[in-house]
């Protein structure tokens, strides 16, 4: 078992001058077999395999990792976490992650820095006004906390926003989910892969999969740059590549990997205490606590795998935000990339078993995977542990795109793709 | 005023004839134009500049250049104020102000500097193991952490500035204008090719501009003048200063920031304050030079503690002394040359510390001649000094630790040097990769996948005549693959230099205690990341480059690692015991300096954000006082209030005086779309679900159109005016999007089809007139047209004059009423709208706007596509079957209607709801549940799309998607609305005149 | 931001056109006779290609045409751009 983190270790430690901290995980040489092989260690991944070992009691399990442990869009994204999703069953799954969210630090013993300061959603159109109001009022019902706001009380509770009537796009009303916020994204990696580790569960990073084992319609084990690792079931948790794994199988998917950019302006004094979303003036701001301004908006148009992005789109994002907060125009951008975003024709995840006896997909989260995190791996170490999609996950199949049962969250991403 | 105790009594690229005053932490100095700020404090003897970041100790001024990590200030005051501007990148001017960040009451005593003492319970990464109980004290924490953190203060009002943006072409772009790309932008330009040199300083040469050198047998000073005089003389060459290079994307496009009027006193020029290039290069030369290394030995970041080559480019450059006595501690033979740089300006060298066991160049012994002690095989194992570095702690090196005792070297400067990096970010960030070069200690760029190549010290050149000739050649190569066919010229001679001898890496200097217990050992000095810090994650386990940066935040500040990467890098692979070079590089990401926010917007604020689209009737709507409302782009009048009206009491009389007499509205912002071809019927039957094929000339038919999804994707009427002639309407917001719609099948699917599609809508203005008396009024105006209902029927068009105007008058309705859509050319618009007007006096005729519209419709249950549809609704779930053909073998999203769920009977349908209480109106957006429980979660059937009060059917009205609805016929459902419910029943989505008997009129 | 050579105008930015997905996804002809497994990858399944990517572009600011492109999706190269109906070529990156 390793050692707790806490003030008083961190004390202890420093009598030592930190000599004796333990490693975070261990670097494992891969077994011939395990139970699980969960492709991908970015969060989904690692929460996956943690959940499998905390609720079902898989500890057999090897979690592959072609580069570094949260490398990809884990890594990546600009640590929005909400749940005010439009459709039940979408709601209901973001809902059950925030709710893991809400204790996830202390049950990870890894500080998260999970800040619920709230998330404000704003309109600015009455087309918009009506919209929020229908998702405020089915996020209400669903049980989830989310409140409409007039303009007075969005200038009030985010005074530094340009509230005037007469701008080109004035802000008319918001949505707030008080309990929505950011969390330190990498952060959350290096927690479930610490907490997973604990628990047994052997990360093996720079091990690339290159091929599925199949024999008779199952899933045997994958090939991978460092040999055959075999499995009794394979679970694929991959943002970015899920194409090119599922091509490996001999499926298709409804995928399509595009750019999506983020941003961070040089640090600041705190002045931006809540998360700001704007979908007619096109970009997602908060402030992190080093100071940041973390921004994001809208994917590129165009299919890629290169992480980086084209540059009108970061133009356009930049000029929302001066919209949004003329005070922000001196402010300097610092760093700006890319991550490969799956998308879904209706922004919402695939969660579930495949043709393939022993293989599970996770995948096709669009822009909105980061707050799905714990809630992701939850449902889908269920759905591995089972062999059966939990109930919080049973729309999310596959299958969905024959039937037509879509969950259409298009609104829902908060900027229009 | 304190006059310049520091400044040198001759020499330097400063005007003393013009004196500047400016302040820093509100104390008042003066320096002379030609200073940075970083120079200017220098010569005033200022070397305190600002507290670290994480243990507040005191800072000074490590460079020269944008590397700065340091001396970072908050500059001017008010809605000017910009916070993290690196001092040595800030020319001065007069009046300038500037402050210290990070400290607080002042930058010399600093209650932060309690950190620093505490330091040891704050290693990398110390907040992922604490602050996690209770753990709703996070939010507590979070709030003092905050406040910690963050650098300098974001203006509290909207930047006064403007700024600009421009596109730019050339063969070949230059970046950097030291030695190499001079030379390079000559021998370009001499050949005959488009040219654009670009440089960060303010004046082009780099480091020739601090340089003793001849070029051609010139002076360099002269040589610059002279290529810039040719430059000058050329017919496209373009130089910019104070331009910076920042971002290298796909296919040659480079982003550059120039900072226009940054260097002059704010509010003081006309003119943009910054300029973003957007530059589409055919070639690029990368000519961007070097960053010195720092050395990592223990509390390496005392003010006064620099780097060599910023100690003798403030010397020559500025004339400002960095110190009186300064100790040089360097691995490599070009900080002898710093050395003998400030020797030449009469400033003492206190010692010449080298680790190298027996440096033997001729500079050592030129060192040595002047009486100069070199230390060979001696590092500096410690410094001390309060708030300015006052001795080093000499000692022998023995492998890789320290022997013998100590010996204090007093001093009021330290001029480190550990080698130099290539500065290879743009080269990184068009895709190359690097390979670390282990002769020279440093990470060179690869193989280029673009059309770039990398000349001069940002390839790895050491002597001024190896960066001149790679600058030549790659400017002629540059420009001979751009096409230019002239000849490049000669490449620029310098002196040849002597050999130097090879520097010694040495990644980590030892001192007494081992690396964490004794001093510190600063990397990043931005970010206050130590050597201890590194080799911490490393034990912990985030020993990959990207985890290490990530834990531990090195080269995440707003210097982004420019003189911390490198020896983080090396560091780590020597800890991990593997070859530096091994471990890989982080990625280099864009920008290359940070880039003001307000550059990138340029122009495309305010108003000019995004266009307005204005209807030919926008002036007599807003002399009319009407509100707008924002659709699409378009600007729409709401509605028309008259003195003492509310919008609720507006929308009642105008609704009211359309069913009873006559309204009239701008609906010129309907999309139109001609259509014209052989094949236009057959156009139309694949993207209306609808069949075309009987309509005759001069009849209209209202057309449903799906996506390939099944999904109601759009509505509007189509009227064919001849024979391969149509004229579509689109809804206002999916103008644009349906000729895409329609072209995108016409080009990629149906290739064979002859039909051509264009965009009329701004060539009709569309007025309608809605209401029982609106034959009578336009009987008035036109004698061309019959408009007996017999002769001029519903869904027809005719062609005539309507107040002598030329108009296209359609007989479609929107409201259920006697309706004429008159369409006019946009410039007769106003004329045709106040002859209704004035003829419509007499019938009380009321304008109308577009709630009003909306509740009209509303009343006869029309549809809005997307307010009664979300792309989740198909036909069926409107009760719109009717108009989905049986007969057509197929047409866009057919099929999907066809699929298991798609086809489901109890999907969610459009159904009308009457509240109970007819003065109560529904909340447009309230969820509608069959079954009301105390609380939360309720199970939700639908929700409200529209929802009214109806002054014709004199109760509130709305419609609303509600699961299985047809089949709920009567029922009565409940709409939460805040901490009320509201009961409804469930009818059809028909309010007023159900049996369509009004449109006549 | 990609430099796109649009077959009728010449090289143009990106910001001239508009993206339409992968290319040479024919409307199938007998779509009554799908099964809606077979309909819908038609509808909503793609190749998604690591590398070269067979797409197709529209000069949406321009002159409104659509052609394809075939553009490697990891380094952004494009390495032909022909007309509709033209059969796409074979691409060696």
């Amino acid at each position: 078992m390793k050692s707790r983190y806490s003030i008083f270790s961190l004390a202890r430690n420093a009598l030592h001058y930190h000599r004796d901290w333990d490693q975070a995980w261990r670097s494992p040489e891969p077994k011939a077999q395990y139970d699980v092989v969960i492709v991908g260690a970015g969060g989904h991944g690692l929460a996956t395999a943690y959940y499998l070992a905390k609720e079902h009691g898989i500890t057999n399990v090897a979690v592959l990792e072609k580069g570094w442990l949260g490398g990809g869009n884990t890594g990546r994204n600009t640590t929005v976490v909400r749940s005010n999703y439009l459709w039940d069953e979408s709601a209901h799954l973001y809902e059950h992650s925030l709710k893991l969210w809400e204790g996830l630090s202390q049950d990870l013993n890894f500080n998260l820095m999970f800040s619920q300061r709230g998330l404000l959603a704003l309109a600015h159109n009455q087309h918009e006004l009506r919209e929020l109001s229908r998702r405020v009022n089915a996020i209400r019902l669903n049980g989830i906390d989310s409140e409409l706001m007039t303009v007075e009380q969005v200038k009030a509770f985010c005074p530094i926003l340009d509230c005037s009537p007469g701008k080109r796009h004035p802000i008319l009303g918001a949505s707030l989910q008080r309990r929505g916020g950011t969390a330190r994204h990498d952060a959350v990696a290096w927690g479930f892969a610490r907490a997973a580790d604990a628990r047994g569960i052997d990360i093996i990073q720079n091990c690339e999969v290159t091929g599925f084992r199949m024999a008779s319609g199952r899933v045997e084990g994958v090939e991978t740059s460092r040999g055959f690792i075999g499995a009794g079931k394979v679970g694929v948790v991959v943002a970015g590549h899920a194409s090119v794994l599922a091509g490996m199988a001999g499926l298709r998917l409804p995928i399509e990997s595009h750019p999506l950019q983020a941003l961070v302006t040089e640090p600041v004094k705190p002045v931006l205490h809540t998360v700001v979303m704007s979908s007619a003036v096109h970009v997602y701001v908060s402030q992190s606590d080093k100071g940041e301004l973390v921004m994001g908006a809208g994917i590129d148009g165009y299919n890629s795998y290169a992480q980086r992005g084209s540059e009108p789109v970061v133009e356009n994002l930049l000029n929302a935000l001066i919209e949004l907060f003329p005070i922000f125009s001196r402010l300097k951008l610092m760093r700006q990339w890319g991550g490969i975003v799956d998308v879904c024709p209706d922004a919402s995840p695939i969660i579930g078993k495949t043709p393939v006896a022993g293989l599970y997909f996770n995948c096709g989260w669009g822009t909105g995977g980061f707050k799905a995190t714990p809630g992701s791996g939850w449902v889908f170490a269920h759905t591995i542990a089972q062999d059966r999609p939990h109930r919080l996950n049973e729309a999310f199949t596959l299958e969905r795109f024959g039937h037509g049962y879509l969950v259409d969250e298009h609104g829902a991403a908060g900027v229009a793709h | 005023m304190t006059t310049q105790p520091y400044r040198l009594a001759r020499g330097g690229r400063i005007d003393r004839a013009k004196r500047l005053r400016f302040s820093f932490n509100d104390r008042a100095y003066e320096g002379y134009r030609g200073d940075t700020l970083a120079s200017a404090l220098l010569a005033n003897g200022v070397v305190l500049v600002g507290r670290g970041f994480k243990y507040h100790r005191p800072r000074g001024i490590m460079t020269a250049g944008s590397e700065e990590p340091n001396a970072i200030v908050q500059l001017g005051v008010g809605d000017r104020t910009e916070p993290n501007i690196r001092a040595t990148q800030v020319e001065l001017y007069d009046g300038l102000s500037a402050a210290s960040i990070n400290c607080w009451p002042s930058v010399e005593f600093d209650l932060g500097a309690v950190n620093g003492m505490m330091s040891r319970l704050f290693p990398a990464g110390f907040y992922y193991k604490t602050f996690m109980w209770p753990p709703s004290f996070w939010m507590k924490y979070e709030y003092f952490i905050r406040r910690m953190a963050g650098l300098g203060k974001a203006p509290d009002a909207p930047d006064p500035d403007r700024y600009d943006k421009t596109f730019a072409h050339c063969d070949v772009l230059v970046v950097g204008a030291g030695p190499a790309g001079l030379a390079a932008a000559l021998a370009a330009g001499r050949a005959g090719a488009r040219v654009i040199l670009a440089d960060e300083q303010a004046e082009p040469g780099g480091s020739l501009l601090a340089s003793g050198e001849t070029i051609n047998g010139q002076p360099a000073a002269e040589w610059i003048a002279a290529a810039l005089a040719e430059l000058a003389s050329m017919p496209d060459a373009r130089v910019l200063a104070r331009t910076t290079a920042f971002s290298y994307g796909d296919h040659n496009y480079v982003q550059m920031v120039e900072r226009v009027a940054d260097h002059l006193p704010p509010a003081s020029s006309p003119g943009p304050r910054q300029r973003l290039w957007r530059v589409r290069a055919g070639q690029v030369v990368l000519a961007a030079g070097a960053i010195e290394r720092p050395l990592v030995f223990a509390d390496n970041d005392r003010p006064g503690i620099m780097l060599a080559s910023a100690a003798a480019t403030y010397v020559r450059r500025y004339a400002a002394a960095p110190g009186r006595r300064v100790l040089v501690f360097a691995n490599n033979d070009g900080a002898y040359r710093d050395a003998l740089a400030l020797l030449d300006a009469g400033i003492g060298i206190s010692a010449i510390v080298d680790p190298r066991p027996d440096p033997g160049a001729a500079i050592v012994a030129e060192i040595r001649r002047r009486g100069i002690e070199v230390l060979a095989g001696h590092v500096v194992a410690g410094t001390k000094g309060h708030g300015r570095v006052e001795s080093a702690q000499v000692m022998k090196l023995d492998g890789d630790k320290v022997a013998g005792a100590a010996r204090s070297i007093g001093c009021d400067a330290i001029a480190m040097s550990g080698g130099w990096n290539p500065t290879v970010h743009l080269f990184s960030q068009s895709g190359g990769k690097l390979r670390f070069d282990a002769a020279r200690a440093t990470f060179l760029p690869g193989a280029p996948v673009q059309a770039i190549r990398v000349a001069g010290a940002a390839n790895g050149a050491t002597s001024l005549q190896d960066c001149l000739r790679e600058g030549h050649a790659a400017g002629a190569a540059s420009a001979a693959d751009a096409g230019a066919a002239g000849k490049a010229g000669d490449a620029p001679q310098a002196e040849p230099a002597t050999p130097d001898e090879p520097a010694m890496p040495i990644w980590i200097v030892p001192s007494v205690k081992p690396v964490g217990e004794g001093g510190k050992h600063f990397i990043d000095h931005q970010n206050d990341v130590t050597a201890a810090d590194l080799q911490l994650a490393v034990r912990e386990g985030y020993s990959s480059v990207e985890h290490l940066k990530r834990y531990t935040t090195m080269g995440m500040g707003t210097d982004q690692g420019k003189t911390s990467n490198v020896n983080a890098l090396a560091l780590l692979a020597v800890t991990l015991g593997h070859e530096v070079g091994a471990v890989g590089t982080t990625t280099f990401r864009p920008p290359y300096t940070p880039v003001t926010v307000g550059a990138f917007a340029g122009h495309d604020q305010g108003d000019l954000l995004d266009p307005v689209r204005k209807t030919p009737l926008h002036g007599w709507h807003e002399i009319m006082g009407a509100p707008f409302e924002n659709v699409g782009q378009w600007r729409r009048a709401w509605y028309y209030p008259k003195p003492g009206e509310d919008m609720h009491a507006a929308v009642g009389r105008e609704a009211k005086a359309v069913r009873t007499g006559v309204g009239i509205v701008d609906a010129s912002t309907l999309g139109k779309i001609d259509i014209q071809g052989p094949d236009a019927v057959e156009l139309l039957n694949w993207v209306y679900t609808n069949a075309w094929n009987k309509l005759e000339i001069g009849r209209c038919r209202y057309g449903l159109m799906l996506g390939e999804d099944g999904m109601v994707m759009d509505d509007g009427v189509t009227t064919r005016l001849g024979e391969n002639h149509y004229l579509m309407t689109t809804t206002t917001g999916n103008a644009a999007r349906v000729l895409g719609w329609l072209e995108n099948w016409l080009q990629c699917e149906w290739p064979h089809m002859r039909v051509y599609c264009t965009s009329v809508t701004e060539q009709w203005a569309t007025v309608a007139l809605n209401g029982p008396l609106a034959r009578r009024l336009l009987a008035e105006l036109t004698t061309d047209i019959e408009l007996d209902p017999a002769k001029f029927p519903f869904l027809s068009f005719r062609e005539g004059r309507v107040a002598a105007i030329p108009a296209r008058i359609y007989r479609i309705s929107f409201t259920g009423e006697l309706s004429y859509e008159i369409n006019v050319a946009p410039s007769h618009a106003v004329a045709l709208w106040q002859a209704l007007m004035a003829a419509g006096e007499k019938y009380a005729i009321v304008p109308y706007g577009t709630e009003t519209m909306h509740v009209l419709r509303a009343e006869k249950g029309y549809i809005i596509v997307g307010q009664e549809t979300d792309g989740t609704v198909t036909p069926h779930d409107l009760g719109m079957d009717w108009i989905v053909s049986k007969a057509k073998k197929d047409f866009i999203g057919k099929r999907s209607l066809a699929r298991a769920d798609t086809s489901r009977p109890d999907r969610k349908h459009l159904m009308g709801l009457l509240a109970e209480n007819p003065s109560e109106v529904l909340p447009e957006g309230g969820q509608v549940v069959a079954e009301v429980k105390d609380r939360p979660p309720m199970a939700m059937i639908g929700h409200v799309t529209s929802s009214y009060f109806s002054p014709n059917a004199g109760r509130s009205i709305a419609m609303a998607l509600i699961k299985n609805g047809r089949n709920r016929m009567g029922e009565t459902v409940h709409v939460p609305a805040g901490e009320r419910v509201i009961r409804a029943t469930v009818t059809e989505p028909k309010f007023f005149d159900p049996e369509g008997k009004r449109l006549d009129g | 931001m990609l430099l796109i050579p649009c077959p009728y105008c010449g090289p143009r930015e990106e910001v001239e056109f508009a993206c339409g997905g992968e290319a040479h996804i024919a409307r199938p002809a007998n779509s009554d006779r799908l099964s809606d497994a077979q309909w819908s990858d038609y509808l909503f399944m793609r190749k998604n290609p690591k590398g070269v990517h067979y797409e197709r572009w529209n000069h949406a600011r321009g002159c409104r045409r659509w052609f394809n492109v075939a553009r490697d999706t990891v380094t952004h190269r494009i390495y032909a751009v022909y007309k509709m109906g033209e059969a796409p070529p074979s691409v060696t990156p």
